[in-house]
């Protein structure tokens, strides 16, 4: 036991397997040969191959002797990393086994996948089937009886061609199952509503969009599942008052609750508000809620503390006012998109002194309001005034001055506010961790440089489509907690800016560059040493950036999304090698980088495995290319308009191989060349087309003249 | 004493205004029909219209086309009904009443005759006072029938109580072969024929009521009103104390008559006057004035109008004012509803269920509408008319929950075996794309070792061996090599190829 203590605490560091892997060859004297056959080849895909190999054929001396509880604490520490997970399975037999039983997630990448992840994993208890764009009633039945008691939650979401039977047998056969996402299910009937009835103790419920299920499946639901804690109806358009209400009285135990966009009315609030342990209710664009109803409420809800009232257009103020004095125990409330918000309204806030977070998004709002707010609210921690317009530098100033403690504010597209406005957001606000202010056009650069001198906490941080120079980004350098920086659309940015960054916010994850026309590769490649755990990069339209760029980028190993749109001088090589370095890449655009050809497709076929959404417009991408693509088995999306070298055959070929895609958009000229029963076919696996007749357009339109396009296009506020 | 209400016919106010009756109990001298039965009261059209439509049979009548008011009057129910006794004095202030307007119409006549010339530029004043004539005429008819008639109680009522389906059809029609001739001289006798028939129809009526009466007299047998839906068309809940509404009671005949306006030159029968208005322009250009054409008015009534109520003629019905606990009935159009529904054979009966069966062909329709199709059922069996109800049940007892309607739930079991055999063919076609689109995922989900046993070892993922760098080359190849059997169909473009594809 010794010895298995020491092999933990050296796999402690993030390249964990590789050390275990090693050390155990180390201590092996005299390799067996591997009486396994086939795994040679297969041990070739992991990291840590020539170790694994080795391991495996000593597994009788060494690797025995690790009892199963070690090898679960050594798998606990892999949990992040999927890809390590794959390789410590591939060790031996043993330890493959107690992957198999360690795994309690799955996420089958296709639907035909899922009968052997179901036979490995029998002890799985979530379910993600959100991959699989088909799934049928036998399917569901096969992981009723192989995952039997231990199925806790599955995620339906995204699949399609089950039906009542299918969930009949989960809902008989796992009596453990306590969450079902059924979202999107259109054409689940009130039939699939009774099956999931019977799953007694179902606690979360999803069925937005589910259209079909009326009041009497959903009466069946709240007879049956009486232990449900979270329920979401958004758009199930076919539930009224009934159904909703025969919840609230049998559904005691519910905590959240969405109606959004379900054609309510006041009768079924009073009971809905009765419920003793809401604490979360969406009501938003509930339109056939009045005022009458909401001022006749006699209830008060105290468990309340989330409260979404967005979008309900025919209520007035008084209504609101009426409805948050029944909820003096809200944290949360959201008030987008009801028009006005005025003093009256703002002064009901009063009585909530609990209240943390105000979304007022979309509304138009008065001076007035705004300082109501700030006098009334004690411990406002998040506030978003995204798109109001009336907000201006007195306004928010009031309200910022007050507030210290405010920890996220959004005044995206608040365009009536200056520096003034800055200026006090950034001397009394210290401790903010999220600003968004896109588009606030008029406050100038020198004020975008108050941010990045005050507010050292800062997380996440928009910037974009404003006056932002190298003089505000060495500013913001100062923010070293940062993880998400939008600069897009900021002209007058240029690598010096980017390399100030770079040197110091090492826990950057995510930066969008979109028409950052000045940066260069000098300033990607500060960028790619400089944030070593990047996930997300928007290079589009950065005209400027080569293959260099992605070269260096090729070294961010956790880089998920990039985007190269419009980036010409971007070649094949470029892409080989993120292909070979970025091996968790999923999504991609390089529409319109004219260079990147077959090659770079067939390195990305080989290497970028987990590849979900790909762009290839106007690439350089024939038959070839594609076809490789399909071999991705994972490959979702696709989006191929203007490909040069692209024929229907080898377009229905590649379409057929792709087994798993759920969406291609295409050009429509293609349609009547590719065979109809093939578009069937395809169609029946569970994707669907888009087709575009997008006009060819080759050249790209300078980022000045569209930034002033686009500005044209602004309507004035008033 | 009972309350005497008088409304002066609109063309005929000076005529009428005079009219005064003081009758002290069951002679009404306003009222075209022999007035000695408080059982059979009448009103005006110009606010009853729909209770004017009654006619039997055979029987037609007037109001409709020219409209002239009537005397209304009220009647309290619950006075004694003196029947039988011929009060001499009763006769004597009649006959007088009816010298007086005789003497009215003398005079108009003679106004019309000295302004003739004028009248010849004015048809429609002519036209007026013809209608006027023609009214106190009809008047003084039914006055001088009705008086006669308190003579002839007893024969009456000894031959309508033997034999009263045949009797009354008989009665009309001599009054039909006699009344022409009596007045003839009158310039419209058809209107006086109309009326005079609409009086035999209330004679007839009135006989037989007091037929009933006299069983009434003899301890009537009280009937519990079988059909619940009264309460609705009733006046519960309005309590309304006995005596501060008049009560009409029509008879069988006129409830149930088809046809309640009859063109009394061929005799077709309308529901509607304004329909029979239209039918009249085709007898003659006289029927196109506007006068005639014109909806008679509702005359701005100078006094206010008595509170109407209606019993039902079934004597022991609660409806019937005799009934000790009487409800009446609110409208017309409720005492058509009732009588129908409680007093008359269900003809109509429910093509669904082949068991319902309605008196009135609304309810029919009503019931069919709903009939098997929206039937809210309980798990527990109850089933229920209206999903509140069903909801309210659902909410009150444990464990009963809403049950999916049988047609809805068939349909579905059909879409289950078409969704099993897609499924049972879609599944090998999965086999062939799991092949050749390859198992080379480093996801650690993959699972990668089953792909190697399960036989399909000539496509194994490791043709797509992600190390091999260098077979990147050939691996366009080997896709297509792979595709082979599934491609086939691209180069024949055979749909058959394509289905055996998704099949094998």
């Amino acid at each position: 036991m010794a010895e298995s203590g020491d092999l933990f605490r050296r796999i402690r560091g993030r390249d964990g397997l590789a050390t275990l892997a090693l050390d155990l060859f180390s201590t092996t004297p005299n390799p067996i040969p591997c009486s396994y056959s086939g795994s040679a080849k297969r041990l070739r895909l992991g990291d840590a191959i020539p170790a694994a190999v080795v391991a495996e054929e000593d597994r009788h001396d060494l690797v025995d002797s690790l009892s199963e509880e070690i090898l679960f604490l050594i798998l606990d520490r892999l949990e992040s990393e999927p890809l390590d997970k794959k390789s410590f399975s591939l060790v031996c037999r043993s330890f493959y086994a107690a992957e198999s039983r360690h795994r309690r997630v799955l996420t089958p990448l296709r639907s035909d996948l899922l009968p052997a992840a179901l036979a490995r994993y029998p002890l799985a208890s979530r379910l993600d089937l959100s991959l699989c764009p088909r799934i049928t009633d036998t399917a569901l039945a096969s992981v009723s009886g192989a995952l039997r008691s231990s199925l806790r939650s599955i995620d339906l979401s995204r699949s399609r061609g089950f039906s009542q039977v299918g969930i009949g047998n989960l809902a008989v056969n796992c009596a453990a199952l306590v969450e079902i996402n059924l979202s999107n299910a259109t054409d689940l009937s009130d039939a699939a509503a009774a099956a999931i009835g019977r799953a007694r103790n179902l606690e979360r419920l999803w069925l937005a969009r589910c259209k079909m299920v009326t009041d009497i499946g959903i009466g069946c639901i709240a007879v049956g599942c009486q232990k449900l804690r979270l329920l979401c109806l958004k758009w199930c358009l076919g539930i009224s008052d009934l159904g909703v209400g025969l919840v609230a009285v049998k559904c005691k135990r519910l905590r959240s609750l969405d109606l959004s966009f379900v054609p309510i009315t006041k009768k079924c609030l009073p009971a809905v508000l009765q419920l003793p342990h809401l604490e979360d209710l969406a009501l938003v664009g509930c339109l056939s809620i009045d005022d009458e109803g909401l001022i006749s409420l006699k209830q008060e809800c105290k468990s309340l503390q989330v409260l979404d009232l967005s979008n309900c257009q025919h209520v007035s103020h008084a209504a609101f006012s009426s409805v948050l004095n029944k909820a003096p125990g809200l944290r949360q409330m959201s008030l987008a998109y009801n028009g006005l918000v005025t003093h009256s309204l703002a002064t009901s806030l009063q009585k909530l002194s609990k209240l943390q977070c105000i979304k007022l998004d979309g509304s138009e709002i008065t001076t007035s309001g705004l300082g109501t707010i700030a006098n009334s609210c004690k411990s406002l921690r998040e506030l978003s005034l995204s798109k109001c317009s009336g907000v201006t530098d007195e306004g928010l100033s009031s309200i910022v001055m007050k507030h210290k403690g405010l920890v996220k504010l959004d005044v995206t597209c608040c365009r009536n506010i200056t520096d003034f406005s800055l200026a006090s957001i950034t001397s009394s606000c210290t401790s903010l961790t999220s600003l968004r202010m896109e588009s606030c056009t008029l406050v100038s650069k020198e004020g975008l440089r108050l941010i990045g001198q005050h507010c050292h906490l800062l997380e996440a941080l928009d910037l974009t489509d404003n006056d932002l120079d190298d003089e505000g980004l060495r500013a913001i350098s100062g923010c070293q907690k940062l993880c998400i920086l939008k600069i897009a659309i900021c002209l007058k940015i240029r690598d010096e800016g980017l390399i100030h960054v770079a040197k110091s916010c090492s826990k950057l994850q995510e930066i969008d560059l979109y028409r950052s026309v000045g940066i260069t590769d000098t300033g990607v490649v500060a960028v790619a040493r400089g944030f070593p755990l990047l996930q997300i990069i928007n290079l589009a339209y950065c005209t400027g950036i080569t293959d260099d760029s992605l070269r260096s980028l090729s070294k961010c190993s956790n880089l998920e999304t990039l985007e190269i749109r419009g980036c010409p001088q971007v070649s094949s090589l470029g892409l080989a090698a993120i292909a070979v370095g970025c091996q968790k890449l999923t999504n991609l655009d390089i529409k319109k980088c004219y260079y990147v050809n077959d090659a770079g497709i067939l390195f990305l076929a080989c290497f970028s495995q987990n590849l979900r959404q790909i762009n290839l417009s106007y690439c350089s991408v024939t038959d070839v290319g594609l076809l490789a693509l399909a071999s991705v088995s994972c490959l979702q999306n696709m989006t191929i308009f203007h490909l040069g070298g692209l024929t229907p055959s080898g377009l229905s070929a590649a379409l057929l191989a792709c087994g798993g895609l759920t969406k291609v958009k295409l050009h429509s000229s293609f349609k009547p060349l590719v065979p109809k029963p093939l578009l069937e076919h395809i169609e029946a696996r569970g994707c669907v087309f888009q087709w575009r007749d997008k006009p060819f357009q080759v050249e790209l339109e300078p980022s000045e003249v569209w930034k002033q396009h686009s500005q044209d296009m602004h309507v004035p506020d008033l | 004493m009972v309350p005497e209400r008088r409304r002066p016919p609109e063309a005929s106010s000076k005529s009428s205004s005079s009219m005064m009756s003081e009758s002290p109990r069951n002679l009404k001298p306003g009222l075209p029909f022999i007035p000695f039965d408080s059982t059979n009261l009448w009103c005006g059209d110009g606010h009853g219209r729909s209770f004017l439509e009654f006619s039997p049979p055979l029987v037609t009548q007037s109001n409709g086309l020219f409209g002239p008011d009537r005397e209304t009057k009220s009647k309290n129910q619950h006075e004694p009904s003196p029947v039988m006794d011929w009060n001499p004095r009763l006769m004597l202030s009649n006959l007088s009443f009816l010298e007086q307007k005789i003497h009215q119409v003398q005079d108009i006549v003679r106004s019309i005759i000295s302004r003739e010339d004028q009248f010849l530029d004015q048809a429609n004043e002519l036209a007026a006072q013809q209608q006027l004539v023609t009214a106190d005429l009809t008047y003084i008819i039914i006055q001088l029938i009705s008086t006669a008639g308190t003579l002839l109680p007893d024969i009456k009522n000894a031959l309508l109580s033997t034999n009263p389906a045949v009797g009354r059809p008989g009665s009309n029609q001599k009054q039909h072969e006699i009344v022409p001739v009596e007045v003839a001289k009158a310039s419209q006798h058809d209107s006086l024929i109309k009326d005079l028939n609409s009086c035999g129809g209330k004679e007839d009526g009135l006989i037989k009521c007091s037929n009933n009466s006299g069983v009434e007299a003899s301890e009537p047998i009280p009937i519990e009103d079988p059909d619940t839906k009264d309460n609705d068309d009733g006046m519960d809940g309005e309590n309304l104390p006995p005596g501060s509404y008049e009560v009409l009671q029509l008879e069988e005949e006129e409830i149930l008559a088809p046809h309640t306006h009859f063109c009394l030159i061929c005799g077709k029968g309308f529901k509607r006057d304004a329909n029979l208005r239209m039918h009249m322009r085709g007898h003659g250009d006289e029927y196109k004035s506007p006068a005639a054409l014109a909806k008679p008015s509702k005359e701005a009534s100078i006094e206010p109008q008595p509170i109407r109520r209606y019993s039902c003629p079934f004597v022991g019905c609660k409806r019937n004012k005799e009934h000790k606990k009487f409800q009446p009935l609110k409208t017309m159009l409720c005492v058509k509803n009732h009588y129908k529904r409680s007093h008359c054979d269900k003809s109509y009966t429910c093509s669904r269920c082949k068991t319902k069966k309605f008196s009135i062909i609304a309810d029919l329709k009503t019931h069919e509408k709903h009939c098997g199709r929206d039937k809210w059922i309980c798990s527990c069996g109850t089933t229920f008319s209206r999903k509140d109800k069903l909801f309210g049940h659902v909410a009150l007892f444990q464990g009963h929950a809403p049950a999916i309607p049988m047609d809805d739930a068939k349909v579905l079991v059909t879409s289950d075996k078409a969704q099993v055999s897609e499924a049972s063919s879609g599944m090998p076609g999965n086999t062939t794309g799991y092949n050749f689109s390859g198992n080379t995922s480093l996801d650690a989900q993959t699972p990668d070792i089953k792909g190697v046993d399960d036989g399909h070892g000539c496509f194994s993922p490791m043709i797509l061996d992600a190390c091999n760098i260098w077979g990147l080359t050939e691996f366009p190849h080997s896709a297509y090599e792979v595709s082979e059997s599934t491609f086939s169909f691209l180069a024949t473009g055979s749909c058959n190829s394509i289905q055996r594809n998704g099949e094998n």
